[in-house]
C-alpha cells in the first residue's frame, strides 16, 4: 500500500524562502526571556523541610520584608541555561583566534580532577594535617612553573593575570622601599604597545608611568629605555613575546640596561604560552613575570573568569612574596600564612587575598602539565607558532602585515592598510567572520596599529581547520576589495542578535531588571 | 567681535570680551564617535593652560579636554549632563563645555586660528 | 599527544609554505644562547589513566568536608550545591567562552550576567551591582580605593569584627598606596565604639555583618554617622546566605556593599575560585570598579545586552581607570546566579532558616558542654566559643577523633591573645548525628 500522501523530501523551493515566525524563535535559536520574566516568588527549585520552631538569635535584625527574587522549579531552570548557552560561542564551537586571550582546547580531565571531593570540597582553614594533598599540588606546582621559567620563586596567590601583575608590582615596591629608594623611585616604563593593565596597575600603587616608544618594527629599542633611564625609575613592563606578537630581539639588553640603573624588570607573562619549553624568563633577565593559567596552562576562560596569575620571581624579588607561601622544611611542604611565620631572609609585604588564591585552578594547570610532559609542553609551543605563521603565510597577500620584518610568535598581527577605500572596517570584517562560524580575531588592540586584527590560532588546531579558516578569511578580503560591502557592513546576519547599540547602553544605562509598572501607574 | 582659536588637542576657544567658550571640534567629536558622557569642572575652579577642564567619554575611548589658556571656570554647560550628544550633534554651538575668564591674553597668541587649524587636521 | 592535532607530515608541508628550514628559524628573534635545546628536566606526557592516578592520589591526602562532622568557616562555608549547577556550568559554551566582547555571539554569558547584577542588587537591597570581582576579600579592597575616589579622602577606617583576612588584604593596597589605615582591635563581642573613630578626614568605614565571629551587627548609626561626616559605609558580609535572614545592608543606608559569593553556588575548593560581589548606589556607578553589563537592542530593536560602561576600566582609561581589574569571576557568577535562581527568594529565607535554626542547637548543645562557653548575643549560622583551652589543640585533637570542628581564632590572628576561642559555623548540611559527634568529642577533649 502506497503511503506517502505526497510528502516531498527535497527541500525544494523552500530553499529561498525567509519567514517571519510566530514566537520569533528560530528552530533551535530560541528567544529566551529573563528570569524575572518566566518565575515567581514563590517558586523554588530546591527541597527543603522547614526546621522544628525554635528560638531565633538574630536580635532586631531578622529580615522584615521580601527579597523580591523570583525562583525557578528544576525544569524552567535547566531551559532557560541551556537557552541561554546555546546563544554563546566558546573554543568547543569552533576556531576562537582570539589574540592575547590564548583559547586553546580545555581538556575535560582537567574538569574531572577539580572536582575530585579531595580538593574540591577542602576548607582553606581546615587543619593543616587534613590538607596535605593540597599542598602537594601547589608546591607542585610552584615546582614546574620555577622549572619552565628558571625563576628560584613564586607566588601563587594572584587571582588572575592583573592580580599578578599586581602582586609582581608590590614586590618590586617592597624591594625599592627596603633599599630605602622608596621616595625617589617613582617611574614605572611602559611601552605604548602594552596590556592597558600595566599603566593601570602600575598607578594603582602609586606609580608614575612614563611612555616607551615603539619602534617602526614593533619592538622596543634598548637606546630608546636606555634615554629615560635614571635614579628616578623602578622598573620596566614589557609583555615578552610582545603584543605584536614579536619576541623582543633586544630583551637581554633591556633586562641588563634597568639592573645596571638599578631599577627592575617585570615581565607581562600573557604571552608565555609561545616559549614554554623554547625560552626561560629566568634567562633573559626578567626579575618578576605573571603567568595566566588560564592562557598558557589552558584553565578554562568560562566566560570571563575564573583566572589565577601566579607570579615567578627572580632571586632579587623572592623575598617579599606575599604570605601565604610555600616553605619546604626537610622536603615537606609547609604554609606560611603570617607575615610572623615567615622563615629567616623572607619579608613578606603582606597579603594579597583572603586564602589560598585559585585552588581549583591549580588543579587544572596542574593536570594539563601533567598530561603534557615537558616534551608535549614544548610542542605544543611550537605548534602554537606555527599555525600562527602557517596562517600568516596564507594570508599576507591580501592583507597588509604592520611589521613584515620579524617572524611572528602564537599570534600574527594585521592592520587595516589593505582595507583603505573599501568602505569596510575592521570591526565589519570581524562581524563578518561571525556570520562564516568564527569567532572574530582580537580587534583594535595592540592600539600602536591603526585597525589591528591580531589572530591567535593556538595549537589546538589541525591543519584542515587552518585551511578552511584561511580559505574563508580570504574569501572575505577579496569581498571586500571587491566592493561586496553588504557582506560587512551589515554583519552578523546569522548570529542570535545583529550588532548592539553600545551608544544608548551607555547614555541610558539599564544596569538591572526593573518590574515595568502596571498600566494603569504608566499612565499617569 | 568674536575670535576663535584652535590646540592641537582638538579643543576650541571663542573669545568674547575677556571670557572664553571652551568645546572640542568637529574633526574631535567625529573621532571620538557617539559621545555618552561629559564629566565637567565645578564653577569657581581655576584651570591652567594645559590642564584637565573636563573629560568627554564615548563607549570605546576616554579623553580629557584641556583648558587651551589659563582661566577661571566661571560657567560650565550642564546640559550635556542629560544630552551629551550635543557634542556630536553641535560641536561648536550647544555642545560647548565650560566658559573660561581668561588669566593671561597672551596665552592666545600660541593657539592656531582656524585657517591654520583646518591645515593641521589634513596633515593627520 | 592526544592534544595536539598536527601530524609530523602535517608540520612539514606548513613549515614549507612559510619557506623556513625548521621550526627554530621562526624562533630566530630569541637569543641564540638563550634558545633552549632540549626538554626541560620535568616527566614527559602521560595518559590519561596515569594522570588520574597521579592527581587522584594527592586528593586522597586531604580530608573532604563531605566526609566528616563538618563545622568549620570563617569566611568560607559547606553548603549544599543542586547537581544542576555544576551541570550547567560545564556546557561547553559556558565554559569554553570568553568575556563577552563580542555581543551577537555572547548573548548567553550576557544575559546571565544581567540577571547575577540583578540577584545581588536585590539581595543585598542596593541600586546597582558589578558583575562580579575576584572574590570578597580582593572586593573590599576596591570598594576602599573607591570611597578613596568618591570622597577624595585617604583614610579608612576597618571594624575590629572585620575578617582579619579581609584587613590584611586593605591594609596591604593601602600601603602600597600610601593611604591611612586605622584598624580596630579584634572586637569579639561586637562592643566597639566605632562611631568614635569618624571624623572629616575619614573616607570610609568598613563593617562586616555578620562578623568574624558570628554577631550581627547594627549599621544604621554607623551609616548616620559616615554620611553626616562625608564619609561612605562600606558593608561587608562574608556569609551571603545570611542575606536571607538578616536585613540587608542597603535598608541600613550602606554605600558601598561587598563580600564573598562563594556559598551560593560554589565549592569550598581550599579557598577558590570564588566571586566576589560588589554592589552601590547609583550616585557612585562611574566610581565603579569591574564589568558592567547593560541592556540595549540590537540592529533590528530585539533587546540584548552589552558590557558597558567600559571607560571607566584599564583596557580604555590605563593608568586613569577606577581599577587595574580585568577579569571577573565569569563561571563562579554563573553558578551563583543559577543556585540562586533555583532557589528563588522563598527557598533562599528557608535554607537560611535552616541554617539558623541548626546554628541555635548547636549553640545550646556546646553551651551545656563543660568548658565550653558561647559567647554571641547575635548569629546567624556561625558563633564564637570560649573553650578554656588553645583552641588551635582542641581543633587538632577534635581532628583525630573524625571531626573538623571549626577555626580556632589563632589561626587568623596569631598574636591577639584569643587563643582559646574557636569560630564555629554551622550549615543546611549538617545533621542531628553530625551535633552529637562533635559535641560528644568536644566533652572528651576539653575533659
Amino acid at each position: 500500500m502506497l503511503n506517502r500522501q505526497g510528502r516531498p523530501t527535497t527541500p525544494g523551493h523552500t530553499a529561498a524562502e525567509s519567514h517571519p515566525t510566530f514566537t520569533g524563535n528560530r528552530a533551535l535559536q530560541q528567544i529566551e526571556p529573563l528570569i524575572f520574566e518566566i518565575g515567581h516568588h514563590e517558586t523554588t527549585g530546591v527541597d527543603l523541610d522547614a526546621p522544628a520552631p525554635f528560638k531565633a538569635r538574630l536580635g532586631k535584625h531578622a529580615r522584615t520584608d521580601g527579597i523580591g527574587l523570583p525562583g525557578l522549579s528544576e525544569p524552567e531552570a535547566m531551559r532557560h541555561y541551556v537557552r541561554l548557552s546555546q546563544k554563546n560561542y566558546g573554543i568547543d564551537t569552533g576556531l576562537f583566534p582570539l589574540g592575547s586571550c590564548t583559547m586553546k582546547h580545555n581538556a575535560r580531565l582537567n574538569e574531572k580532577m577539580a572536582r575530585l571531593p579531595g580538593f574540591s570540597d577542602v576548607h582553606p582553614l581546615q587543619p593543616l594535617s587534613t590538607v596535605a594533598g593540597a599542598l602537594a599540588v601547589m608546591q607542585e606546582l610552584a615546582r614546574y612553573l620555577m622549572t619552565l621559567t628558571g625563576m628560584p620563586a613564586v607566588s601563587l596567590s594572584p587571582k588572575a593575570g592583573a592580580h599578578g601583575e599586581l602582586c609582581g608590582m608590590m614586590a618590586i615596591k617592597a624591594a625599592i622601599a627596603a633599599k630605602g629608594e622608596g621616595e625617589t623611585r617613582k617611574v614605572v616604563l611602559v611601552p605604548e604597545s602594552a596590556h592597558g593593565t600595566n599603566p593601570a596597575t602600575a598607578a594603582l600603587i602609586g606609580f608614575i608611568v612614563k611612555s616607551v616608544p615603539a619602534r617602526a618594527d614593533g619592538t622596543v629599542a634598548v637606546e630608546d629605555v636606555k634615554a629615560l633611564l635614571g635614579p628616578d625609575v623602578a622598573a620596566i613592563m614589557l609583555t615578552n613575546p610582545n603584543t605584536c606578537g614579536i619576541f623582543e630581539p633586544q630583551i637581554v639588553e633591556i633586562a641588563a640596561a634597568m639592573h645596571e640603573a638599578g631599577a627592575y624588570f617585570y615581565c607581562d607573562g600573557a604571552n608565555y604560552n609561545a616559549i614554554v619549553g623554547k625560552a626561560k624568563p629566568g634567562d633573559l633577565g626578567v626579575d618578576a613575570m605573571h603567568i595566566n593559567l588560564h592562557k598558557t596552562f589552558s584553565t578554562p576562560h568560562g566566560g570571563g573568569g575564573p583566572g589565577s596569575g601566579p607570579v615567578v620571581l627572580s632571586e632579587r624579588l623572592a623575598p617579599y612574596a606575599p604570605v601565604p607561601f610555600i616553605h619546604l622544611e626537610n622536603g615537606e611542604p609547609r604554609l606560611i600564612e603570617t607575615i610572623a611565620d615567615a622563615p629567616d631572609g623572607n619579608a613578606p609585604f603582606g597579603r594579597i587575598t583572603a586564602f589560598h588564591g585559585q585552588m581549583g585552578m591549580y588543579v587544572r594547570a596542574l593536570t594539563y602539565m601533567l598530561s603534557h610532559g615537558s616534551d608535549g609542553m614544548k610542542q605544543a609551543s611550537e605548534d602554537a607558532v606555527l599555525n600562527a605563521n602557517y596562517i600568516r603565510a596564507g594570508l599576507s597577500d591580501l592583507m597588509s602585515l604592520p611589521f613584515p620584518d620579524h617572524p611572528s610568535m602564537h599570534e600574527a598581527l594585521f592592520d587595516d592598510e589593505w582595507l583603505k577605500g573599501t568602505g569596510v572596517t575592521t570591526l565589519d570584517f570581524a562581524k563578518a567572520m561571525i556570520d562564516e562560524g568564527y569567532h572574530p580575531m582580537t580587534v583594535y588592540f595592540p592600539l600602536v596599529v591603526h585597525g589591528a586584527m591580531l589572530v591567535e590560532p593556538t595549537e589546538s588546531e589541525s591543519k584542515a581547520s587552518l585551511d578552511l579558516f584561511i580559505a574563508t578569511l580570504r574569501d572575505l578580503a577579496m569581498a571586500a576589495k571587491g566592493n561586496d560591502k553588504s557582506r560587512f557592513t551589515g554583519a552578523p546576519h546569522h548570529a542570535p542578535l545583529r550588532r548592539l547599540d553600545e551608544t544608548r547602553a551607555a547614555r541610558q544605562p539599564v544596569l538591572k531588571w526593573v518590574a515595568p509598572l502596571p498600566i494603569a501607574e504608566a499612565a499617569e | 567681535m568674536a575670535e576663535t582659536r584652535y590646540t592641537k588637542d582638538h579643543e576650541y576657544i571663542r573669545i568674547e570680551g575677556d571670557t572664553g567658550t571652551v568645546g572640542i571640534t568637529d574633526y574631535a567629536q567625529g573621532q571620538l564617535g557617539d559621545v555618552v558622557f561629559v564629566e565637567l569642572p565645578t564653577v569657581g575652579k581655576a584651570v591652567a593652560k594645559g590642564g584637565e577642564a573636563a573629560v568627554v567619554e564615548s563607549v570605546k575611548a576616554a579623553s580629557e579636554v584641556y583648558a587651551p589658556v589659563s582661566g577661571e571656570v566661571v560657567a560650565v554647560n550642564s546640559d550635556l549632563e542629560a544630552a551629551p550628544g550635543t557634542v556630536n550633534e553641535d560641536p561648536a554651538g550647544k555642545g560647548w563645555f565650560v566658559k573660561l575668564k581668561l588669566t593671561d591674553a597672551a596665552e592666545l597668541e600660541g593657539l592656531m586660528s582656524e585657517a591654520q587649524y583646518q591645515d593641521y587636521v589634513k596633515t593627520l | 599527544m592526544r592534544y595536539l592535532p598536527l601530524t609530523d607530515t602535517d608540520r612539514l608541508d606548513m613549515l614549507a609554505r612559510i619557506g623556513v628550514p625548521d621550526i627554530d628559524a621562526l624562533f630566530s628573534d630569541v637569543p641564540a644562547d638563550r634558545l633552549l635545546k632540549a626538554p626541560l628536566d620535568l616527566p614527559r606526557a602521560k595518559g590519561e589513566i596515569e594522570v588520574e592516578r597521579i592527581m587522584g592520589r594527592m586528593a586522597g591526602r586531604n580530608v573532604a568536608a563531605s566526609s566528616v562532622p563538618f563545622f568549620v568557616g570563617a569566611g568560607a562555608y559547606k553548603h549544599h550545591v543542586p547537581a544542576t549547577v555544576d551541570h550547567l556550568i560545564q556546557r561547553s559554551e559556558f565554559l569554553t567562552s570568553y568575556t563577552p566582547y563580542q555581543p551577537e555571539i555572547a548573548q548567553g554569558t550576557l544575559q546571565y550576567l544581567f540577571e547575577f547584577q540583578t540577584q545581588v542588587a536585590a539581595l543585598t537591597g542596593m541600586d546597582v551591582a558589578n558583575a562580579s570581582m575576584y572574590d570578597g576579600s580582593t572586593g573590599t579592597g576596591e570598594a576602599v580605593l573607591m570611597a578613596h575616589r568618591v570622597t577624595k579622602r585617604r583614610k579608612a577606617v576597618l571594624s575590629g569584627g572585620l575578617h582579619p583576612h579581609y584587613a590584611a588584604v586593605v591594609n596591604t593596597i593601602s600601603e602600597m598606596a600610601s593611604d591611612t589605615v586605622v584598624a580596630l582591635p579584634p572586637d569579639v563581642t561586637a562592643s566597639e565604639d566605632i562611631l568614635a573613630q569618624i571624623d572629616d578626614e575619614t573616607s570610609c568605614v568598613v563593617v562586616q555583618s555578620p562578623d568574624v565571629f558570628g554577631n550581627l551587627r547594627d549599621l544604621r548609626p554607623i551609616a548616620a554617622k559616615a554620611q553626616a561626616h562625608g564619609a561612605l559605609l562600606i558593608a561587608v558580609f562574608t556569609e551571603v546566605m545570611s542575606l536571607g535572614a538578616v536585613t540587608s545592608p542597603g535598608e541600613q543606608g550602606a554605600d558601598i556593599v561587598v563580600g564573598e559569593g562563594q556559598s551560593i553556588g560554589n565549592a569550598l575548593n581550599f579557598g577558590g575560585p570564588y566571586v566576589g560581589l560588589f554592589a552601590a548606589k547609583t550616585k557612585y556607578l562611574r566610581q565603579m570598579p569591574g564589568r558592567l553589563c547593560g541592556e540595549t537592542v540590537d540592529a533590528d530593536g530585539q533587546r540584548g545586552f552589552v558590557l558597558t560602561l567600559s571607560t571607566r576600566e584599564q583596557h580604555i582609561r590605563r593608568d586613569k581607570a577606577t581599577s587595574n581589574i580585568c577579569t571577573n569571576s565569569g563561571l563562579c557568577c554563573l553558578a551563583f546566579t543559577i543556585h540562586m535562581t533555583l532557589l528563588g527568594q522563598a527557598g533562599l529565607e528557608r535554607v537560611a532558616e535552616v541554617n539558623h535554626a541548626n546554628a541555635v542547637k548547636l549553640a545550646d548543645m556546646l553551651s551545656e558542654v563543660k568548658g565550653a562557653q558561647v559567647l554571641n548575643e547575635t548569629f546567624f549560622n556561625e558563633f564564637t566559643v570560649r573553650l578554656g583551652k588553645p583552641a588551635a589543640e582542641v581543633v587538632e585533637a577534635l581532628a583525630q577523633k573524625g571531626v573538623l570542628g571549626g577555626v580556632p581564632v589563632s589561626r587568623l590572628l596569631p598574636d591577639a591573645g584569643l587563643d582559646d576561642l574557636l569560630i564555629v559555623a554551622n550549615t543546611e548540611v549538617n545533621t542531628d548525628e553530625d551535633r552529637a559527634a562533635f559535641v560528644a568529642a568536644l566533652a572528651e577533649v576539653l575533659a
